[in-house]
């Protein structure tokens, strides 16, 4: 059985959320001449369009603006991978419409079942490149601009810092130690002031967060979502009987409202990205450098942000990890030397995810141990691989990123 | 669902976000280059010359086996990446298989896994060598006959002669199948070290014990351990010869599940001897966590443990000069140029990276300091195996290795 288009119609919609529904109901026509694969994962975008960012908005608007203008005939043909993949009765028949992020899960293992999986890949490879090519994305307001702190509670080791990162830009072992994380700070708000766009400017912390600008600015830490995190470990915990899947279905559809994030004062869209970045990154419940290091990754792929300034703070041990999950946990104890590797990695996995993003030949990009004199800087303006042994203080490298010396 | 974390989830992202790097290559094109660039590191780190390259040739050894014939596989259950192994940058985590195993061994640079990428349905898959796709999260037998069946029923040989060593309760049925003509009572036996220390340790006495208990790394949840009836326990101790007491005395020192995993091995080889032994290190999935750091500590211990076997294969008598020792990854982890995965983190793309791994044989015949090149698969371990011992795995769809043999 290969993957046919579906009859729809606007009561199948009655279930979603207003934006979403609308964006369903006008589209249902385009809709009804979609193969399921493609269907079920534009539905899965569309139940959530409510609580998407602009730029996730955008994209869902683009990829339906293409497909609409497209004639039968080359919609056939767009379509054609995804028509091609064979579906199972059971497939088939399981509930969709009104819950498509099951349903891709249930696809995905089918896919992955049946040797079909690559053909998916294809075909979405294939389908992603000709939307963007026929609606691209509208150009950038201004070079994007990412800095990845590691926090001064961690210590040197021998551990090569930076080792990835250098090879990108240019690397500066005499940073002023006096240099101050609010200057970061500081340059966020004014880049949000100038550049006015929802979204667009983010600021990620591993610690307390305090002090993080809230205004025109997104910014997340690791220690206000403390009751989150423990809800969500409840219900890890309540579920461990069922088995690791189950335990993700069950925290994918956890609602804000229901682990304390709610209220008049509650940004519902940014809420609802946090609980996500909690329920779906492996490990950010319990060790803070994997929560910046994957909340840099959802808000970078998401929001696209224009600005991003992500702080990575000491995580806990395995074995304090492991008290927490079982609910034992007295003190947590810090693994200062593990933290400062994963850091690294993180800062540099923040890079790659940076470059994933439109302008990235113009981006910037910015790593720091703070109080500890290391810094790598990556921009058009900077070269590649090298070394400059100025003593410059953060400021100053982000000056030089942007402006020839 | 089979394999799950959202696959079709990250393969859409991989489609819908960074569209550059290899992505002009083909799969068989990435996995040479993949191959290729092993090979030059290990020409590079471990002097491995030219001549030392095979591309297929006769058999050499067959005539020459040793009698009592016995082997030790080893997988390395999480995967291993090569940026963090067989790159320049990860030498310092694998001295012993670089120093030891590699000079002493063949490694074969290109071994693809083309089935799913779970750890318990990819571990079946290695012992049935047929690509096994049940729902990996599911306690169930595999489908195919495995590798102990075959070599206890075409060889007449007792229960006490074929064991396994895993990781965590999901694979407590991996020792035999559900094919009809083999199953109940003619495979392995399984030992789950976890099991036996949950059911070992004084009552009340979990602190202490928590860091050997994590069930798996695909869910942060500590799942308690099945029943082990004190009556089982008791006859594991007399197999084992080691007394309730001491078992959980001596685990109490240890630092993580494989080294409990390894510390049972050994006392298995001295008190039985086993001619087929299976053991499933894990450690190296908390990468799942998210933390760089836990995942090197991981694969340098993988790579000590190895080397602890390979003492223990040369110190007792019933496996010195007669023992072939397999060590395999079960499949790879996703590259950080695929978008749709989070680098080290996980195996969810299905990418070539996370498919194509590597293999070590090591033994009296084996030839020493050799590099193939050629592409194998993961299946093709168990006609191997049978090659090796005498028996043939009919149902089996892998090809025995000739280099090996």
């Amino acid at each position: 059985m290969t993957a046919s288009a579906t009859v729809l119609n606007v009561d199948d919609f009655r279930g979603y959320p207003p934006a979403g529904r609308a964006l369903a109901t006008e589209n249902l026509v385009l809709l009804h001449q979609l193969p399921r694969p493609l269907l079920t994962l534009l539905l899965r975008e569309i139940i959530a369009y409510d609580w998407k960012f602009p730029a996730e908005r955008d994209e869902i608007d683009r990829q339906l603006r293409y497909l609409r203008g497209l004639n039968p005939g080359e919609l056939a043909a767009a379509m054609s991978g995804f028509a091609s993949l064979k579906m199972s009765p059971d497939l088939e028949q399981s509930e969709w419409i009104g819950n498509p992020a099951r349903f891709s899960e249930r696809l995905s293992a089918h896919l992955w079942a049946t040797h079909q999986i690559d053909a998916f890949s294809n075909a979405a490879e294939s389908y992603v490149a000709a939307f963007n090519t026929a609606v691209p994305e509208k150009p950038i307001a201004a070079p994007r601009l990412a800095i990845a702190v590691i926090g001064n509670e961690m210590s040197p080791t021998a551990y090569p810092l930076f080792r990835k990162l250098r090879a990108k830009g240019t690397y500066f072992p005499n940073v002023d130690r006096e240099s101050d994380y609010k200057t970061l700070l500081a340059t966020v708000a004014d880049r949000a002031a100038r550049y006015p766009i929802p979204y667009a400017h983010w600021c990620i912390h591993g610690g307390d967060g305090a002090g993080l600008p809230t205004k025109s600015v997104a910014s997340v830490a690791y220690g206000p979502l403390t009751p989150v995190r423990r809800a969500l470990i409840r219900t890890m915990q309540d579920g461990s009987a069922l088995g690791p899947e189950a335990v993700r279905t069950r925290l994918a559809e956890t609602d804000p409202a229901a682990v304390g994030l709610a209220g008049p004062d509650v940004d519902a869209v940014l809420a609802r990205f946090s609980v996500r970045v909690l329920t779906e990154g492996a490990g950010t419940q319990i060790y803070s450098t994997t929560f910046v290091q994957w909340t840099a990754r959802e808000a970078l792929r998401r929001a696209r942000p224009l600005t991003l300034l992500a702080k990575f703070a000491p995580r806990q041990t395995e074995e304090s990890a492991d008290e927490e999950l079982q609910g034992s946990q007295g003190k947590p104890a810090f693994d200062l030397a593990g933290s400062l590797v994963d850091a690294d990695m993180g800062a540099y996995y923040t890079w790659i995810n940076q470059q994933r993003l439109s302008g990235a030949d113009e981006s910037i990009f910015l790593a720091w141990f703070e109080g500890h004199g290391e810094a790598v800087a990556i921009s058009p303006l900077l070269a590649a691989g090298k070394e400059c042994k100025d003593k410059v203080d953060v400021a100053e490298i982000l000056r030089r990123t942007q402006s020839a010396t | 669902m089979l394999g799950g974390e959202g696959k079709i989830t990250q393969r859409w992202e991989n489609s819908a976000r960074n569209l550059g790097g290899l992505r002009s290559a083909s799969p068989r094109e990435v996995a040479n280059a993949i191959s290729w660039s092993r090979r030059d590191f290990l020409r590079a780190a471990s002097g491995i010359a030219a001549g030392g390259l095979l591309s297929g040739f006769s058999p050499l050894r067959a005539a020459n086996l040793p009698k009592g014939q016995k082997a030790v596989v080893v997988t390395f259950g999480g995967g291993t990446r090569d940026e963090e192994t067989f790159m320049p940058d990860g030498r310092e985590n694998i001295p012993h298989l670089l120093n030891e195993f590699i000079p002493q061994g063949t490694i074969f640079t290109q071994v693809v896994n083309r089935g799913i990428l779970g750890h318990y349905v990819a571990t079946a898959s290695l012992v049935t060598g047929v690509y096994e796709t049940f729902n990996n999260f599911a306690a169930v037998t595999p489908d195919n006959p495995t590798v102990f069946e075959y070599y206890r029923k075409q060889l007449r040989r007792p229960a006490s002669d074929a064991w396994v060593i895993a990781p965590s309760n999901g694979f407590g049925l991996i020792g035999e199948s559900s094919h009809s003509g083999h199953g109940t009572g003619t495979g392995a036996g399984v030992i789950l070290p976890k099991r036996l220390l949950a059911a070992a340790m004084p009552a009340n006495a979990v602190g202490g014990y928590d860091h050997l208990l994590r069930d798996n790394y695909e869910s942060p949840v500590y799942a308690p351990a099945m029943g082990v009836s004190d009556e089982q326990l008791h006859q594991m101790a007399e197999l084992l010869k080691v007394s309730v007491a001491d078992f959980a005395s001596h685990a109490r020192s240890l630092r993580s599940p494989d080294e409990l995993s390894v510390y049972v091995a050994k006392q298995l080889m001295e008190q039985l001897a086993p001619s087929l032994l299976w053991i499933t290190l894990h450690d190296i999935d908390v990468a799942h966590a998210g933390t760089y750091s836990l995942y090197i500590d991981a694969i340098q211990r993988s790579d000590r443990l190895c080397a602890e076997l390979w003492q223990v294969i040369e110190k007792e008598p019933e496996y010195a000069g007669k023992t072939t020792m397999f060590i395999l990854p079960d499949f790879g982890r996703d590259s950080d140029t695929s978008s749709g995965g989070n680098g080290f983190q996980h195996h969810r793309t299905g990418d070539v990276y996370s498919r194509t791994t590597w293999m070590i044989v090591r033994g009296p015949g084996v030839r020493e300091n050799a590099i193939v090149d050629r592409p194998v698969e993961s299946t093709d371990l168990v006609p191997t195996l049978g090659s090796l011992f005498g028996f043939s795995p009919d149902a089996c769809r892998g090809k025995a290795l000739p280099e090996v043999l």
